[in-house]
């Protein structure tokens, strides 16, 4: 059987969300050739409100498309993580803002956090990247992916004048999970 | 060289199927979740020469595709459930006219506007018996974003050749998640065009049956002049009472979709372990990713289950179906809806074998293991 | 010499369906001598219907033509245009067609401005189904459904098209029958959306309920009730109360629908504009 990997984006829309998923399934499909299906859930709110971005990753092909048990989920605003924290596997992993969600979500998994959204301002020197910090930390959680992959397909979705940015913004957070890792 | 990939959403996979398919006008109205291959085909469509409209309404946006069609133009429309209740008289029109052209409806739940962001599946039954009078329906479920490509692409392919509009039916699931896709190159996928009148244009009559159940249609701005209208009539083109014109008109229309041939032409399934299942799953669209899944869990606990899914859902697959239900214990239909494809597959199988339904309106998608419950239950 | 009509008309389709007395006849002759005198040609030139009497029309012409469902002429009639811009496109029907269940279709092919000629036969009527009250029934008169006399306010379909955006307005009546076809000719040639109102009459459905003794009342009504608009600006207030303007009511160069979605097809394909 295949192996079955799905991670969950959340956090308010705006964010970005979506679009760190949108990149996973990218890395994980046209740049590693695995199988890989991206959705969200939509509401009717283009800002604000809480949003999730789910990626199926597999070798095999991939029936059901939604998530069942989710390997690793990433909350990062308080709405979010009660709205979404939830169906993580035993030993699977969760990731916060540490400086946004202050009742962390309690279950048979594990729990890191660091304050995302102020390392993207505060280190990079822009808020607005905050999701690519999210989505390199998510690399380094998982491995789903090589930091490699991840980085490419990045820089495939990023105007010429913001890869330094977000180069620089992938990788901060993806040391940042395997410092915490350590 | 590679084929061209890429990371997609159902919607916009439609799209550049559309184009790939040689559609040359794309008339529609902004509706979720249907809004992505207007989107993009407003991209895509003046690039190749073709003309992209946003109309004032769901109903203009049906005429202006017929009124293209009738140009030479292969037309499209992409829309979601309330968008094809008002589109249901000028697809009547479509039918009775024989205009091709394609509607993809991105479905949602409903009735009214419902849950626009949420999946449903409950337009099956909209897609064969919405519009008002006898006619008949051909309707694609795909189920994945590269099957909406190849899908898209039959539909203007059963449009064209059978002079019609096609329904493409997926839900707001397929619609929206993104897919790997390998792009076709041109010629990899067959592309019909409609047939064109081999008479002298004084000879020319739209609906002459001495060139069989699908009669040649010129385009307007040709050498070929003629009538169209909604009203019942003769070959000519022209509208007429008389009983016998009016019966033998309305028999063909449903005769050229629904005789043997063109059944074996249209129809298709996919059938997966049925070949010695107990308990077959009926499941189409985005719900058949989940039933495939619950039949995989289902065989390592050594219960023979099995998935048809109808990839056509109109004409129903009525002779493979029937045969299931005398092979099978039961089949269990699983959609997103309160019961509509179920009361088919009811139909077909004459009591043969024990029917049962997994329905689900609330949004989410039915999960595999719904489908296995109620596997468990009837066997 | 009398005019030739049969050139325009398809052998065998006459007796066309409409009452004696009623003005489509008159409007029609005006709309083949307008086509013909601007030189159509027949192949390359669509009639484009809604439904109602009016909407009969095309089966009559021989030209490309569509007899569509209710009110959806215009609609029909832009998918025509768009794939096709270099067919011409003439749109007709009635008022109850064109303004009420159509009215929407009508509205924004005016804002478009989309190379067409829509011809509104008003009549003030729905006649095909037996003399219900249209958008254009006057105030007070009475109707199959109006049995206490008409409660609604008109639409003035000329005004109507003019706020709307159309670049060509202009209206006449039966009675003034050389008229009808000048101002179509007019509307054929002018470049973007052009409307033409020609009133007229309905003896069966109207007439005879609003104490029209005869047509030839109803056509001393219509020719009491047009002014051309050079003796408009003349009259008082009071002297123009209960008349119609007729004549070229509005007129302006904008540019056209179909030619501004060249442009986009250009700037898709990379190409000056």
């Amino acid at each position: 059987m295949a192996k079955r990997t799905e991670i969950r984006f959340s956090g308010a829309g705006g964010q970005g969300l979506i679009t760190a998923g949108i990149i996973l399934a990218e890395a994980a499909s046209i740049i590693e050739g695995k199988h890989a299906v991206q959705s969200q859930s939509y509401g009717p709110e283009a800002r604000g409100g809480a949003s999730k971005s789910e990626v199926i990753i597999s070798d095999g092909p991939i029936d059901y498309p939604k998530a069942t048990t989710v390997d690793a989920c990433l909350a990062m605003t308080q709405e979010s993580a009660d709205k979404y924290a939830n169906g993580i596997k035993k030993g699977g992993v969760l990731l916060l803002d540490s400086d946004f969600v202050k009742r962390e979500p309690q279950g048979d998994f594990k729990t890191y956090k660091f304050p995302i959204i102020r390392t993207a301002k505060e280190d990079i020197g822009r808020e607005i990247v905050g999701n690519v910090v999210a989505l390199g930390a998510m690399v380094a959680l998982t491995d789903v992916v090589s930091r490699e992959a991840g980085e490419k397909a990045v820089l495939a979705r990023v105007p010429e004048a913001f890869i330094e940015l977000n180069k620089k913004a992938y990788n901060l957070g993806y040391d940042k999970v395997k410092e915490l890792l350590k | 060289m590679a084929k061209k990939v890429a990371l997609l959403q159902g919607n916009e996979v439609c799209a550049h199927a559309a184009v790939y398919a040689g559609a040359q006008f794309f008339g529609g109205y902004p509706i979720t979740p249907s809004t992505e291959v207007a989107e993009v085909l407003s991209v895509e469509l003046p690039k190749v020469g073709g003309k992209f409209i946003q109309m004032e309404d769901e109903i203009a946006a049906m005429a202006s595709v017929i009124g293209a069609s009738l140009t030479g133009a292969k037309s499209i429309t992409a829309t979601s459930g309330p968008g094809v209740s008002l589109k249901q008289e000028l697809i009547g029109y479509a039918c009775i006219a024989e205009i091709p052209c394609v509607i993809v409806n991105v479905m949602r739940g409903g009735p009214s506007t419902g849950m626009p962001t949420g999946p449903g599946q409950s337009d099956v039954q909209q897609a064969r018996w919405g519009t008002h009078g006898d006619h008949a329906a051909i309707a694609l479920a795909p189920s994945s974003c590269q099957e909406i490509f190849s899908e898209t692409v039959r539909a203007f392919n059963l449009a064209e050749k059978y002079r019609m509009p096609v329904q493409v039916l997926y839900d707001e699931i397929v619609g929206h998640m993104r897919e790997r896709i390998e792009f076709p190159e041109p010629g990899e996928l067959e592309v019909i065009d409609r047939a064109k009148p081999t008479v002298a244009p004084e000879q020319y009559k739209p609906y002459d049956t001495s060139f069989g159940d699908v009669p040649p249609l010129a385009a307007f701005g040709s050498e070929y002049r003629f009538h169209v209208t909604g009203l019942n009539k003769a070959q000519d083109g022209f509208p007429t009472t008389k009983a016998e014109l009016v019966d033998d008109e309305q028999r063909r229309q449903i005769r050229k979709v629904e005789n043997e041939t063109a059944r074996a032409d249209i129809e298709k399934n996919e059938e997966y372990l049925t070949e010695d299942a107990e308990i077959i799953v009926f499941a189409y669209g985005s719900i058949a990713r989940s039933a495939r899944y619950a039949v995989n869990e289902l065989r390592k606990e050594g219960i023979k289950a099995g998935l048809f899914r109808p990839i056509t859902l109109w004409p129903f697959p009525e002779k493979r179906v029937a045969a299931l239900a005398k092979q099978a214990k039961a089949i269990v239909v699983a959609e997103m809806n309160l019961g509509q494809m179920v009361h088919e597959v009811e139909r077909v199988s004459k009591g043969a074998c024990t029917i049962a339904g997994v329905f689900r309106v609330d949004g989410e998608p039915i999960n595999p293991g719904q489908i296995m419950d109620k596997v468990k239950e009837v066997r | 010499m009398a005019y030739d009509y049969e050139k325009s008309i398809r052998p065998g389709k006459l007796p066309h369906i409409w009452c004696p007395g009623c003005g489509h006849g008159i409007a029609m002759k005006g709309l083949i001598r307008a086509m013909d005198t601007c030189g159509l040609d027949k192949n390359n030139t669509a009639i484009v219907s809604g439904i109602g009497c009016a909407s009969r029309l095309p089966g009559y012409m021989d030209y490309c033509t569509l007899h569509t469902a209710h009110g959806r002429a215009a609609a029909f009639a832009t998918g025509v245009k768009m794939a096709k811009p270099e067919m011409n496109v003439i749109v007709m029907g009635g008022d109850g067609d064109g303004t009420a269940i159509g009215g929407n279709h009508f509205i924004h092919a005016c804002r478009r401005n989309i190379d067409m000629t829509y011809v509104i036969f008003n009549n003030f009527i729905y006649g095909m189904t037996g003399g219900q009250f249209s958008p254009c029934t006057p105030t007070g008169d009475k109707a199959s459904t109006t049995p206490y006399g008409n409660p609604d306010p008109i639409f003035d379909i000329s005004k109507l098209a003019i706020g709307a955006g159309a670049t060509f307005v202009a209206r006449t009546t039966a009675f003034h029958a050389t008229q009808i076809d000048k101002l179509i000719a007019e509307g054929i040639k002018h470049k973007g959306m052009s409307v033409i109102e020609v009133l007229d009459d309905c003896p069966t459905t109207y007439g005879r309920r609003n104490k029209f003794r005869s047509v030839v009342d109803m056509m001393k009504r219509l020719k009491e009730i047009a002014v051309p608009v050079a003796a408009a600006s003349k009259m008082t207030a009071e002297q123009l109360e209960g008349k119609v303007l007729t004549g070229v009511l509005y007129k302006e160069d904008k540019p056209e629908y179909c030619e501004q979605y060249a442009k986009v097809i250009a700037k898709a394909q990379g190409r000056a504009v």
